[in-house]
């Protein structure tokens, strides 16, 4: 392997941390009344990352087994990618606010910054490059949530989000130095091999799970999740949602599938409960929310149940199915937030009840919402039907039916949730609803293409095929 | 051997025109989308009559080939569970091609004056196109599941199209009638698919109708309620096919899909859906003949009891539009007999290739009819027989086209019904003598009925047109029916059974000139009859009415198989069954529901207080539930 292919190895990693490095100095050289034309720049310099890191490359291991690249870390990470450029096309009109204009640079270069560590994470070949990886990418999340650090509610979500981060990470620590204890080595082949079950083991391995189950709010691991859901900034709110826990997922699944083969009758049973619970405890909060932030906390919640329904699937099935639902959930929440985030910056309103009658104002805004909404609640034709029928697919093939008929069952109580939003929105009448307004031209866009994905996912079946095809390669 | 892989372009073009006109339509005038329409069945037409060159006329061979010049993997569900999407070529496809290409090309132009200026002519051109698509999908598959897709298509685009005019209520009612008891009929076809398809673990038409297949053996034994599990899957897809060509009992939706618009009428309810479930049993004629003889037999007979029972009925209407539907339905009995009775092999196999050629002309001078009707009602406003008569003066190209049509369906020599008929009946004469003396009797019947409707709209008093005198149509009206007349009159002199036969191989068969005159001279006596009765007004079709009484009355109201339906629809399925489920449904099934509903609710009240916003609250709770998941865990381990 020449030098080249090791660089070209890490394309993702270090075209971010370019990325990053160059729009801070961008901004320090941009005159005070024109940084605006910041939010510009960082969409074309992101817009020509995305695309430049498509270009496929040979997979391979770098540092001595501490990095690996292969094609479905490649396609977990585009697909983070595209879900990162979405959320910056909606980003614009949040970040024109006169009290953002000193801090444009800072969105961008954080959020780059913390994709470098979920890409690391999700090519870790190890354990310590792994939890570098993870904390790289937690540490500027906090920054992150309290970016509108004079709003009493966003400070409140970047503390409460680096306390609880900490916990998280330290119990996962914890649980990293049994794990080595019992195996003596910190490299994912290296444990796989000495994998045997043993009550230090288990501890290592519940450790781990709950540390991942805090990234990816799984409950009893979920509290933070709806204060700083709500606290944030809304766009920040979809990152966390979408991308942060996509990382999480992906990696997860990865090191259970690798790390973990040997005792999988163990986890399963640890995922079992988990899954039974996130599903139902995230639906039961998720029908009493009227802030929309909150409601689309709990249904990413009780989403994130439905995932590890895929992954209990287990082989090269679950992991296709787990990534091809995370690429559809990437469309579909997207959807839903970037609606939320026009509305909320036309208006303010931020709450279910403030949506009614919008369907009279704002059609298409309205249509593009409960397109989401369908796909989030796994009505056919949509993308999000087709990923949800995979997931349980998946755990029905492992034999697991009453996990499949409770995810049913979840199912069909979440079918009501979404309905409530989209009858408010066409339904309910209103004597003041939203006025028409007009987004912006990056809105515009991302809902275009979330609306797109939302259908040609679904309709595409090589999609799937691929990623299925791509996953037997490794699993 | 010639590459007919350009074949899948004929039904693509009415597809993408269906897709251009659909979706664009609105945007231009309305005339712009009739004139893609006739232009993209032009092309359509040109092509299918080169396939018809190519395949018929431009080799001699002794045994025509099956050709499947495209079959794609659609779906795949296992290694033995595969769905194809492709094209077959084969003679009676070929025949089915240029039917439908040219009735639908005389429909396309026929419209451009019938039905200019109408609100909607970009979305009824739409429609057109999205019919002639799936009709021609239908024709053209492979294999039996892709013919129920088309199958269902074509039945869609026909009740969208006899509902065109959804403003007014019988229309609408009677689109839902005519999808409702196809769409129950094709419930039947389902099962006979399904049932069919995992006796021979195939869908495909080249499997199942090879002769001497062994495909069948697995089956022989399988029986259901004393019948063999093959004969079930036949006759309930004969009931699919049954429900599409409105065969007795279902054919009630047909006299009522007259409400469409009478190009359609003339296009879907005469010449080509209609016919769908002849095509479907030629399709599958060799299964019939060598493994399921006694369902040959009944089909034989559903059609021989429908054309006596249509026939009957067609006298009496005034509507002339309902006249020419049961007149469809008595005729696709007789295609229907056709079939029944006929062999495999040789001049065996006469019945069949009759059921076809019959098919053919009836194509021609059916769809004639119907536009010669539609010329008529565009001009005089009604579809009633006394708003009209006397109107040879008036339209002569009309006039002369349907007289055309109504000497070829009364089997006249030498126009075209006379040829194809005849064969029926010489094929039914030696098998079954039954069927012969029924189709015999109708035979006298239907030009009976057919010319009273001639002397009545054509001759007869002249009613007084007010200031609104009847003239002749636009030529893009009169051009289709003088192309159609021409092929009532001399479409018989084709050598069918050259062409269409069960086995592929052309037929030795020679016409007995001698044994055709009993059949002439009935259908002579019928013409005799309706002259007598209707040549101008007179109390003499009274007198009949009133020798027949009652059962003259009884065949004006279709023997009461409507009422028969609506009894047992309203007063049984409604009435007695549907309550009580629907009882179940609220209390039952709603009250569990709303239970489980307000359970929830409740429940996501209880648990509120977990999130309390409280940091050290959450920290234990996330620090106890790592810690329970250990001891689960643990316990699972020590145990």
């Amino acid at each position: 392997m020449t030098n080249f292919q090791y660089v070209f190895l890490l394309r993702h990693e270090i075209l971010l941390t370019l990325a990053a490095v160059v729009i801070l100095i961008a901004e320090l050289f941009t005159a005070d009344h024109k940084k605006t034309s910041v939010i510009t720049f960082s969409l074309v310099v992101f817009t020509i990352v995305t695309l430049a890191s498509f270009i496929p490359a040979a997979p391979g291991t770098l540092f001595g087994g501490s990095f690996q690249g292969d094609r479905l870390t490649d396609l977990m990470k585009d697909i983070l990618n595209v879900a990162v450029l979405i959320i910056f096309f909606q980003s614009g009109g949040y970040l024109r606010r006169s009290e953002n204009s000193e801090k444009i640079g800072e969105f961008f270069a954080l959020i780059l910054l913390t994709m470098v560590g979920m890409d690391f994470m999700i090519s870790s070949g190890d354990f310590l490059t792994f939890f570098i990886g993870l904390e790289t990418a937690s540490i500027p999340l906090a920054g992150l949530a309290a970016y509108d650090r004079f709003k009493s509610k966003s400070a409140e979500a970047g503390v409460k989000l680096i306390l609880l981060s900490s916990i998280a990470s330290g119990i996962l620590l914890f649980g990293l130095s049994m794990i080595y204890g019992a195996s003596g080595s910190i490299y994912f082949a290296d444990i796989a091999q000495k994998m045997t079950a043993s009550p230090l083991m288990i501890l290592g391995l519940i450790f781990f799970i709950s540390g991942m189950g805090f990234k990816i709010s799984l409950v009893p691991f979920h509290l933070w999740t709806a204060d700083v859901y709500e606290g944030a900034p809304i766009n920040i709110t979809a990152y966390l949602s979408v991308v942060s826990k996509g990382a999480a997922v992906f990696i997860f699944t990865i090191i259970l599938f690798t790390v973990f083969k040997n005792i999988i009758d163990l986890w399963e049973i640890a995922l079992y409960a988990l899954a039974v619970l996130t599903m139902t405890i995230g639906n039961l909060f998720a029908l009493r929310q009227d802030n929309i932030k909150r409601f689309l906390a709990f249904s990413s919640i009780a989403q994130a149940g439905f995932i590890l329904l895929g992954i209990m699937g287990t082989g090269s099935l679950g992991m296709a199915t787990v990534v091809y639902f995370m690429l559809v959930y990437v469309f579909t929440n997207l959807g839903a937030f970037g609606v939320a985030t026009a509305i909320y910056n036309a208006s303010g309103v931020e709450t279910i009840s403030g949506y009614k009658g919008l369907y009279a104002t704002n059609p298409k805004l309205s249509l593009i919402m409960m397109l989401a909404l369908f796909s989030l609640a796994g009505i056919p034709p949509v993308a999000g039907f087709f990923g949800k029928f995979f997931l349980f697919t998946s755990a029905a093939k492992h034999g697991y039916f009453i996990l499949v008929l409770i995810a049913v069952l979840n199912a069909t109580i979440s079918l009501y949730y979404y309905l409530v939003v989209v009858k408010a929105m066409f339904i309910d009448k209103n004597e003041n609803p939203i006025a028409f307004f007009k987004s912006t031209k990056g809105m515009r866009l991302s809902l275009a293409i979330c609306a797109l994905g939302i259908f040609a996912i679904g309709f595409a079946s090589g999609i799937f095929d691929y990623i299925l095809n791509i996953s037997k390669l490794l699993f | 051997m010639v590459d007919f892989s350009y074949t899948f372009l004929i039904p693509l073009i009415p597809l993408v025109v269906f897709l251009i006109t659909g979706l664009l339509g609105m945007k231009w005038k309305p005339m712009v989308s009739g004139i893609i329409g006739t232009v993209g069945l032009l092309i359509a037409w040109l092509l299918s009559l080169y396939t018809g060159y190519e395949y018929f006329l431009a080799h001699t061979v002794e045994h025509y080939q099956t050709i499947i010049p495209i079959n794609m993997l659609w779906l795949s569900f296992t290694n033995s569970l595969q769905i194809h999407m492709g094209v077959l070529i084969d003679p009676i496809s070929v025949l089915m091609l240029i039917v439908v290409t040219t009735i639908s090309l005389m429909a396309h132009m026929y419209s451009l004056g019938y039905m200019k200026g109408e609100t909607g002519f970009a979305r009824y051109y739409a429609f057109l196109s999205l019919f002639t698509f799936s009709m021609l999908g239908l024709v053209l598959s492979t294999n039996i599941f892709q013919m129920y897709i088309f199958w269902e298509l074509v039945g869609a685009s026909s009740f969208l199209l006899i509902g065109f005019y959804y403003t007014k209520p019988s229309a609408v009612a009677a689109a839902k009638k005519a999808f409702i008891v196809t769409r129950f009929a094709d419930f039947g076809f389902l099962v006979g698919i399904l049932v069919l398809s995992f006796l021979t673990r195939t869908f495909d038409f080249s499997k199942l109708t090879e002769p001497g297949t062994t495909i069948f053996a697995s089956s022989a034994g399988v029986t259901f309620m004393g019948v063999s599990a093959l004969s079930w899957a036949m006759s309930l897809i004969f009931i699919g096919g049954a429900g599409k060509s409105a065969m007795f009992p279902f054919h009630i939706w047909l006299p009522d899909a007259m409400e469409g618009p009478t190009p359609v009428s003339s296009l879907i309810h005469a010449a080509t859906m209609v016919v769908a479930g002849v095509y479907l049993v030629a399709r599958l004629f060799p299964i019939y003949h060598f493994q399921t003889p006694q369902v040959l037999i009944m089909i034989g007979y559903v059609g021989g009891f429908t054309s006596l029972f249509a026939a009957i009925i067609a006298m009496t209407q005034f509507d002339i539009k309902r006249v020419l539907a049961y007149s469809t339905l008595s005729q696709i009995g007789y295609m229907m007999v056709g079939l029944g009775v006929s062999g495999f092999g040789g001049d065996h196999g006469l019945g069949y290739m009759a059921g076809m050629f019959h098919l053919f002309t009836h194509s021609m001078f059916k769809a004639l009819l119907f536009l010669g009707a539609g010329s008529i009602i565009h001009a005089v406003h009604s579809n009633e027989m006394k708003d009209m008569g006397g109107l040879r003066k008036y339209m002569p190209i009309t006039h002369i086209t349907f007289l055309t049509a109504c000497l070829a369906i009364s089997g006249v020599p030498p126009f075209a019904g006379f040829f194809s008929k005849d064969e029926i009946l010489a094929a039914a004469l030696e098998s079954n003598k039954l069927l012969y003396w029924t189709e015999y009797i109708t035979a006298g019947l239907t030009s009976f009925y057919i010319f009273r409707l001639y002397f009545r709209i054509f001759w007869g008093k002249n009613t007084d047109y007010g200031h609104h005198t009847p003239h002749e149509s636009p030529w893009v009206m009169t051009v289709p029916l003088i192309f159609l007349a021409l092929g009532s009159a001399f479409g018989g002199w084709i050598p069918f059974h050259d062409f269409v036969t069960p086995d592929l191989a052309p037929m030795v068969h020679k016409m007995e000139w001698l044994d055709t005159i009993p059949s002439v001279l009935i259908g002579l006596v019928g013409i005799f009859a309706a002259w007598y009765l209707y040549k101008k007004e007179s109390s003499r079709p009274k007198a009949v009415v009133d020798f027949l009484g009652n059962l003259h009355t009884w065949a004006y109201h279709k023997f009461y198989i409507d009422e028969i339906y609506l009894f047992i629809t309203r007063k049984i399925m409604f009435g007695m069954i549907a309550t009580g489920i629907a009882w179940f449904d609220r209390h039952i099934v709603d009250g569990f529901m709303f239970g489980v509903a307000d359970v929830t609710m409740a429940l996501s009240g209880k648990i509120k207080k977990f999130q309390s916003g409280n940091l050290q609250e959450y920290a234990f709770v996330y620090v106890a539930g790592a810690l329970a998941l250990v001891l689960t865990l643990l316990y699972v381990f020590v145990k």
